[in-house]
């Protein structure tokens, strides 16, 4: 065994790589189901009908084609919710990375750019923002101010910065020793345009890949805000929703909690296989 | 050694300070709580009357510094809903979230450290990947949705176990294992890269001249310097297990603390909201400071 291991070589990128491209199909499709969601949905997604509760999905007995991955318990077409879901999904994960993305890249690259006091300050910031319980907190903050997806995503942009800060910090501390940077400085470049045309430039590919992972956290937030009914408000079909209203149900047709599951936990998968082949990529394998 | 844990003491005090005025400012953020109090049927009159009996009628400073004074002392108010007291209430629930907390901790180690140092010493085997490969899955598995098909599995299909309630040591089971698979990923991770880390020391390379066996250099060499990291982030995980228990708490309706504030926000008892805040992050601050500590204790590098 050579000395040199690096965590980063060897033939792992072979399947990594494969990791990757899955990664990229599932996020691709999840995009273009997000994306067409009022093309592609075969039914309405909030049209009841009682007289067609709970059919069962296309591979049990007696199903009806129409309706391909059966209905829930109000009638509604499953495979149309199912769309809307992943659209509602995606909207919360992106817009959350972006307000939590703003946050956390601003003051991490303060921290590490300048350092000093403001770097402590930067730094007590995050320590603080660890001890906050996420779930705890932002059930309270929807169970007090109600329920809305605008007040959902600012709760979890506001909660789900820490990442961003902490690589932005790290990043930032390298990159302000490098050769370019002091060039700048004698080049007479004000503060503001080495911040943004020589540092962050240079630590966009960490937060590339942050800003991959932290978009499959906070789907799995909204999941799990909307599964304790505190989250995207019905009859909007989130996919924690959707395994929430049909909790009822799961012991006689276990179908109804399986089918939203999946596509969370597949969605998810793929967000983050998405994000390790990047890191791989871009060689930026930092300590998570 | 003594400097390095005043300043982390300092630290913790200041975190602790500023989640109190951020639990605060969280319950007033509805603007009148007296409304919220009172419910949607309530006159004027009975508003008032809520306002003066829970002294929100005096001014938001001086409720605030009255509540901080009161929690010092571990007095944290009275509930609006079991009209007792706050610290009583957490007190009892706290048995069920630790027990819970700790059986996943537990659960979570048992597992990821032998996966690690397995994959660590199988690189790049199809072992390695496969491990590798749990990890991803456990990192995308939304845990209230394993409980719940836990429980159509082991609670109903075999029988095997009990799906609500905190009886018996099995109500623990299926929750414990539920709560281990949010660990297992960054455990399992870090033991690996400490492990490969370390067998690429020079230490390991004279321990293998020196002809030692492979067993004792794994253990009693490597293992040593990996599991610092490991059992160091082992109590931060802990401080996440407690404040992440609310979800499976409520999916296996265990009356923890989690599943008291879940209650508590949906009847908007806020002094006990505000409280259960407040307790876990206290209970995180003080597991990081463990968790430092441990890595002094552990790592005699860093006690100079």
């Amino acid at each position: 065994m050579s000395a040199a291991v690096s965590i980063n070589a060897g033939p792992r990128r072979g399947w990594r790589s494969a990791g990757t491209w899955i990664g990229a199909v599932i996020v691709g499709a999840a995009l273009i189901c997000a994306i067409f969601a009022p093309l592609l949905v075969p039914h309405d997604p909030f049209a009841q009908n009682l007289d067609r509760r709970l059919l069962v999905p296309f591979w049990m007995e007696g199903h009806n084609p129409d309706f391909i991955l059966g209905t829930d318990q109000l009638g509604r077409d499953y495979l149309s919710r199912l769309i809307w879901g992943c659209r509602i999904s995606m909207l919360i994960g992106v817009t959350v990375t972006i307000v939590s993305g703003l946050i956390g890249i601003t003051i991490g690259v303060l921290g590490g750019f300048f350092g000093g006091r403001i770097d402590d300050a930067v730094l007590f910031a995050i320590t603080t923002r660890l001890s906050i319980p996420v779930v705890l907190v932002a059930l309270a903050v929807v169970g007090l101010l109600g329920t809305s997806m605008t007040l959902l995503v600012l709760t979890l942009g506001l909660l789900l910065w820490d990442r961003f800060a902490v690589v932005a910090r790290s990043t930032s501390m390298q990159v302000r020793n490098l050769d370019f940077v002091a060039a700048a400085w004698c080049a007479g470049c004000s503060r503001f345009r080495v911040l943004s045309r020589e540092v962050l430039p240079n630590i966009a590919s960490h937060l590339v890949v942050v800003a991959t992972l932290e978009v499959a956290l906070a789907i799995l937030l909204e999941a799990t805000l909307s599964f304790l009914g505190l989250g995207v408000p019905p009859p909007l079909p989130s996919w924690g929703l959707m395994i929430a209203e049909a909790k009822d149900y799961m012991f006689f047709s276990p179908w109804v909690i399986v089918i939203p599951g999946v596509a969370l936990f597949v969605l998810v998968l793929g967000i983050n296989l998405l994000g390790d082949g990047l890191r791989d990529a871009f060689g930026t394998r930092s300590r998570t | 050694m003594l400097q390095f844990l005043f300043r982390r003491l300092i630290v913790a005090f200041l975190v602790a300070a500023t989640v109190m005025t951020l639990a605060f400012i969280l319950t007033r953020l509805s603007g009148d709580l007296a409304i919220s109090i009172a419910g949607p049927n309530a006159t004027a009159a009975d508003i008032e009357a809520v306002r003066k009996a829970y002294g929100l009628d005096r001014p938001v400073l001086e409720q605030f510094f009255d509540w901080v004074g009161r929690a010092m002392t571990g007095d944290l108010g009275n509930s609006y809903f079991f009209q007792t007291r706050v610290s009583t209430l957490i007190a009892e629930r706290m048995p069920v979230t630790l027990t819970l907390g700790l059986t996943g901790l537990s659960l979570a180690l048992l597992i990821s450290i032998p996966m690690g140092i397995l994959a660590a010493v199988r690189e790049n085997t199809n072992f390695d990947r496969a491990v590798q490969m749990i990890a991803l899955i456990g990192q995308a598995m939304p845990s209230f949705w394993l409980g719940l098909l836990l429980m159509i599995v082991f609670g109903l299909s075999l029988g095997w176990l009990p799906i609500s309630g905190t009886g018996s040591w099995e109500h623990f089971v299926m929750p414990g294992v539920v709560l281990a698979f949010s660990a297992v990923p960054a455990l399992t991770r870090l033991t690996r890269a400490g492990m490969i880390q370390a067998m690429a020391s020079d230490y390991i390379r004279t321990a293998r001249a020196k002809g030692l066996s492979r067993a004792s250099i794994l253990l009693k060499h490597a293992l040593r310097n990996a599991a610092i990291p490991v059992v160091a982030i082992a109590a931060v995980q802990l401080g996440f297990m407690l404040g992440g228990s609310i979800v499976i708490e409520q999916v296996f309706a265990l009356h923890g603390v989690g599943f008291l504030a879940w209650e508590s926000i949906a009847k908007n008892d806020f002094p006990v909201v505000q409280a259960v805040v407040l307790v876990l992050a206290v209970i995180y601050v003080a597991l990081t400071m463990v968790s430092d500590l441990l890595n002094a204790v552990l790592d005699p590098r860093l006690r100079a």
